[in-house]
């Protein structure tokens, strides 16, 4: 049952995006800006956690689910660490995720070169 | 001004001739509908260089070498080369000639470069200032999509409307003595500008430009569409021709029967996946010197109106929300 | 050629007429079967850290990692820009496309160098996710530190 719900979710949350690209002729970099800063607002409100806590990876997958996490670890961090929190809660939770980024697409860089198209 | 005609227009007294044209081309233009039209058709998109921008240049290099081939001169009887592309400062071109030791005017006027070219080419040679120039335009997908849009492996799509810049180097050699079709006039476009932003729609944005410098076209010489065997536009693609119809239509005019878009005959749309069809400054120099020159040179073609169409805009007036400027330039070209 | 702002009214007009549209449905179907089918694989990696003993919070960190380092192989293989033309969103917006933008210039710029080729471009797209992200969170966390 969790994957369908994961599937479902995540599928939509994707459709959403879809919908916008066709039909403002948003760049997709864009999209993804309005959506990570969009999760962060809702996972803020705490709304984003229950959409988690029901669809699993289809809620944490896509990027809303990023800017959730954002959002989620400032308020961790400020609940035990107090103001500086508002600082380094950000940063600290997508750490894991935009360093190990870094380092495969640098290690891709290192093997691979752009194939013609 | 006694050659001066009408608003736009020259006339020229010694109508320079076309001695030859030469095509070469990447994998995906020699896979398509002209595939056995080109001149030479490249393995691969590095041309055996180690980066896009030096397969362009190198590109050029042996478009300009070719066509000189061809006309049966040497590389220093050429008085002038003139060659434009679409990378910045125009370095597609600039290392292409570098090389060639022969005086060069590097030319900017995006996808209608080759028109820009033959204009002066046959101004210079007219004028009695040459007896051979050589006028050239490239461009590379791959190089184009890095310098200006997304890095090739960003996954994303392109809308309808959008175009592929098409890779390869067309180059002609006008005379002023030899055998070919002739250039007897031409008619310089204005910057046209409909108020068109979007860049996935250039096709759009030019079709304005194109009518425009055919209407003057017309008018400078009191002349019709059904004068002309063939009107050929640069690179409107499916998209931009539609439109350019419609607008003359509007005005008058009806050129449907005899206009075609060179960046709707170098891709099999439905095959190829090309969207609105090809693009860039080597669309129309390429499919000119591969599909209408050999028609002119055997007379199945004797009168044809050259009109290679370009949007002027970049990334960073894009990014300002600046509209597209878009220019054409007309070469009457008659067999 | 008339340039006045009625004749461009009317040219935007006949533009938007001439201009095929994308079949929104058929593209929206496919960022669902895509992004669904992503988040599926999310889903069974959290399962598996998970039933290996992780907290979820520290699942969901390894499902991130495991997804970019997909995402980058599949970049460097040139495979994830034919996926993105199919599925469009379906694969930008979940964290793989993330990836795909950091590691589709890292690629594409290595002839330019290491330090303003691979190390600058890798933050062309990712760049402004990453900082909207984070002036996000810090308007979050101000509201709920004066909330609190």
């Amino acid at each position: 049952m969790d994957y369908v719900k994961a599937f479902a979710v995540g599928g939509l949350i994707c459709v959403i995006g879809q919908i916008v690209l066709d039909k403002t002729k948003l760049t997709s970099a864009r999209i993804l800006v309005i959506f990570v800063v969009a999760g962060c607002v809702l996972g803020g409100l705490g709304v984003y956690e229950k959409l988690v806590e029901f669809a699993g990876a289809g809620a944490s997958v896509p990027l809303p689910g990023f800017g959730n996490l954002l959002a989620k670890g400032v308020k961790k961090e400020i609940d035990e660490n107090g103001f500086i929190g508002v600082l380094t809660g950000g940063f600290k939770s997508m750490a894991a995720g935009v360093a190990a980024a870094m380092l495969f697409s640098f290690l891709a860089s290192l093997i691979f070169t752009a194939k013609e198209k | 001004m006694r050659r001066h005609v009408g608003k736009q227009s020259i006339r020229f007294d010694l109508p320079p001739v076309i001695r030859a044209a030469a095509s070469v081309v990447g994998p995906k233009e020699g896979d398509g509908p002209l595939k056995d039209r080109f001149d030479r058709i490249m393995p691969d998109m590095l041309s055996g260089t180690n980066s896009w921008e030096k397969a362009e240049s190198a590109l050029a290099r042996q478009g300009i070498e070719l066509a000189v081939d061809k006309a049966g001169l040497s590389m220093p009887e050429i008085d002038y080369i003139l060659a434009g592309d679409l990378l910045n400062q125009s370095i597609g071109s600039t290392y292409a000639v570098r090389s060639l030791e022969r005086p060069f005017f590097g030319l900017f006027s995006a996808c209608s470069t080759i028109g820009e070219a033959m204009t002066l080419g046959c101004v210079l040679v007219d004028g009695e200032y040459a007896d051979n120039i050589a006028a050239a335009a490239s461009s590379h997908f791959c190089a184009a999509e890095k310098t200006f849009r997304n890095p090739l492996e960003l996954g994303g799509q392109r809308p309808l409307t959008s175009s592929w810049t098409v890779t390869g180097d067309g180059c002609v050699i006008i005379s002023s003595s030899g055998k070919g079709p002739r250039i007897t006039a031409a008619t310089t476009g204005k910057i046209i500008d409909m108020g068109i932003k979007d860049v996935n729609n250039m096709g759009a944005a030019m079709a304005p430009a194109a009518a425009d410098v055919l209407i003057h076209h017309f008018e400078d010489f009191n002349a019709q569409p059904s004068g002309y065997d063939a009107i050929v536009t640069g690179d409107l693609g499916s998209t931009g021709l539609k439109l350019l119809k419609t607008l003359m239509a509007e005005k008058g005019y009806d050129i449907g029967e005899n206009a075609f878009d060179c960046g709707v005959e170098i891709f099999d749309a439905k095959t190829q996946d090309t969207h609105a069809g090809g693009s860039g400054p080597a669309c129309s120099a390429v499919t000119f010197a591969s599909l209408f020159y050999p028609k002119l040179c055997e007379g199945r073609i004797k009168r044809l109106l050259f009109v290679p169409t370009g949007a002027l805009m970049n990334s960073t007036t894009a990014m300002q929300g600046e509209t597209m400027p878009s220019i054409a330039h007309a070469l009457r070209i008659e067999a | 050629m008339d340039s006045s702002e009625l004749s461009k009214k009317k040219y935007k007009n006949l533009v938007d007429e001439a201009s095929p549209n994308s079949n929104v449905y058929r593209d929206c179907l496919k960022a669902f079967a895509v992004g669904g089918a992503i988040c599926c694989i999310g889903q069974a990696l959290n399962n598996l850290w998970v039933n290996l003993g992780a907290s979820m919070d520290e699942a969901g960190a390894y499902t991130a990692i495991a997804l970019v380092l997909s995402s980058v192989l599949l970049t460097g293989l040139g495979v994830y820009d034919k996926l993105g033309k199919h599925a469009g969103a379906g694969s930008f917006v979940p964290i793989t496309g993330f990836a795909n933008a950091m590691a589709a210039p890292a690629v594409e710029f290595k002839r330019e160098g290491f330090i303003m080729g691979v190390g600058a471009k890798m933050f062309t797209v990712a760049g402004p996710v990453i900082v909207y992200g984070t002036l996000a969170s810090i308007v979050v966390g101000l509201v709920y530190y004066i909330l609190k």
